[in-house]
């Protein structure tokens, strides 16, 4: 699949401080690609690079084969954006947000299908700042995708929505995705870079830590597997830190608790059958994203 | 737009063209929605149009204007006012507010980017002071006998001068002040000491000669000298005119030169 955003060696500084130390990636054609890191880690800052807001200071950025900064009238065709802070006018009432948007695109798409797609036709004549929070983050989505764009970038997309919004775009995205639009995400949230990304760069300190599916990210972190039981009768240690798939084993009261590799639990089940003992209350704790993210960068991702 | 369609099989891209008039036609859409306008700039001077018309004293005729009674003067007065409002305290708050919440960001990601919703700010606002103007003429002239300005051409000049140079000075305070509420502050803070140089409260004729000369070096005083000059069958001098357009340029350039878009 051809690369549709290459970003090598970025680096960006504002007077005061280094935002973006060094950030390398490549985004493939229609994939969802989540970028994500802490608060203050040098996303926000990377991707407006990308959508040429800002000048990097060093290294190159091409958007489907175009220079964020040279190229920009044509950039902007091409590429929707949704920002976290990017507002309308008040006043402004859904549908005419999305015709006025509509008439800056050389082919844009129907905005009134693409109102009703995002649930909104129902509010095309109240003013922006009468919607809600989910209203608005939809109708930034809409005005991102109404001048049919092969890229979108999208971030903070959910934040300051409640559960059920959240989940109801996450499907919007998906959706988008299936038309063939290549998705950017920016996010903090580990649930949503879980469901939704093909490939995740977690950024940390203006750095790419890492750039892998989430799978693979939870896989490279090597975090051990935690196997918590109640013994249905006296069991000696020896049993289970004999097996080479266990690294360590802790008792705390009446339950024990076995660490080790991915293949400790079919280890431990085995031994404990063996010898006619009952795992009660059995609990395994898998590796999260959330967990390889500590792992992979030292840092804690800040939850809202 | 139509005749284009049916010319064409193929929708014609939207042109840069069409934007910029939907943008142009969306910005005055919102301006009258946001009252400041309508209501400041355009409802309150055409009440106190009607009020001043009704009081006889206002019709004798002011020493040192040239024949004109206290009324007559009051017309350009308040044709200044609307401008002044609009462009002083109306443009300010709508773009600082645009550039505070995130609106010229927005657009900078788009292919038209943010310079084109200035321009249809400043369209928009100029729209409506020229309809303002027109029927702050018809009131005075069809309620109140006021006869137009006896030189059409030297008004209309003034007027268009008039309105560049406030203008220039909203998009001035948009340009130098950091958010919504400090654009409004400034734009209101200078509303009244201008107004007063332009004769709300005593006609410029009756002032002490000092600040009739500050007057003349004020942009709503030189506006007032021009305007005057006007009814009276003048084409305006050189002084007021040139102020004006000394304001219009000077406080463009230093606007444009320290616009900030975010």
């Amino acid at each position: 699949m051809p690369a549709v955003i290459e970003v090598r060696n970025l680096h960006k500084r504002y007077a005061d401080k280094i935002a973006v130390e060094d950030v390398s990636l490549t985004v493939q054609e229609g994939e969802i690609f989540g970028i994500l890191g802490p608060n203050g880690a040098g996303k926000t800052t990377s991707v407006e690079c990308v959508a040429g807001l800002r000048v990097p200071d060093r290294g190159e950025i091409s958007v489907c084969g175009l220079d964020p900064q040279r190229d920009r009238t044509e950039l902007t065709r091409r590429l929707g954006v949704q920002l976290q802070a990017g507002q309308l006018p008040d006043r402004l009432q859904v549908a005419e947000a999305l015709e006025l948007y509509a008439s800056f695109y050389p082919h844009p798409a129907d905005w009134r299908a693409l109102m009703g797609d995002l649930g909104l036709t129902d509010k095309a004549k109240t003013a922006y700042a009468k919607l809600s929070g989910g209203q608005k983050q939809r109708l930034s989505i809409a005005l991102a995708l109404v001048g049919n764009p092969r890229v979108a970038i999208l971030d903070e997309l959910t934040t300051g929505l409640d559960p059920q919004a959240r989940r109801d775009t996450w499907e919007l995205i998906e959706g988008v995705r299936s038309r063939g639009v290549t998705i950017v995400l920016v996010t903090h949230f580990m649930e949503e870079a879980e469901r939704l990304c093909d490939r995740l760069a977690l950024i940390d300190g203006g750095r790419v830590v890492a750039v892998d599916t989430p799978a693979g990210l939870t896989a490279r972190a090597r975090i051990e597997q935690r196997i918590q039981f109640r013994p249905s009768k006296p069991m000696a240690d020896h049993l289970l830190t004999d097996l080479p798939e266990v690294s360590g084993l802790t008792r705390r009261g009446e339950l024990v608790i076995v660490s080790g590799n991915d293949n400790a639990l079919n280890a431990v089940t085995a031994v404990l059958a063996r010898n006619q003992i009952v795992a009660e209350r059995l609990r395994v704790e898998q590796a999260s994203l959330e967990e390889a993210f500590v792992q992979l960068t030292g840092s804690r991702l800040d939850s809202e | 737009m139509s005749v284009l369609n049916t010319t064409t099989a193929v929708p014609a891209p939207a042109t840069s063209g069409s934007a910029t008039w939907r943008l142009i036609k969306a910005e005055s859409r919102l301006s009258i929605r946001d009252k400041v306008g309508p209501l400041w700039g355009v409802g309150c001077p055409l009440i106190v149009l009607v009020i001043l018309g009704m009081v006889p004293a206002l019709r004798e005729r002011v020493e040192a204007a040239g024949g004109l009674t206290y009324f007559d003067l009051y017309v350009p007065v308040l044709i200044l006012f609307n401008l002044a409002i609009l462009a002083m305290t109306a443009l300010p708050t709508t773009l600082a507010g645009y550039r505070e919440n995130g609106v010229l960001r927005r657009l900078q990601t788009t292919p038209i980017g943010p310079a084109r919703v200035l321009t249809a700010q400043l369209v928009a606002n100029f729209a409506i002071a020229l309809v303002a103007t027109v029927l702050f003429l018809a009131v005075a002239g069809l309620g109140f006998g006021v006869d137009l300005p006896r030189h059409p051409a030297g008004f209309v000049l003034s007027w268009l001068l008039g309105a560049a140079a406030l203008l220039a000075i909203g998009l001035l305070i948009t340009a130098l002040t950091p958010g919504r509420g400090p654009a409004t502050a400034v734009g209101t803070v200078l509303f009244f000491p201008m107004m007063f140089f332009a004769g709300l409260w005593v006609p410029v004729a009756q002032m002490p000669e000092v600040l009739q000369t500050i007057s003349h070096y004020t942009p709503l005083g030189a506006g007032m000298q021009a305007f005057q000059a006007a009814y009276l069958g003048d084409f305006p001098a050189a002084a007021p005119l040139l102020t004006l357009a000394a304001y219009a340029i000077g406080c463009t350039i230093i606007a444009i030169r320290w616009f900030r878009w975010e």
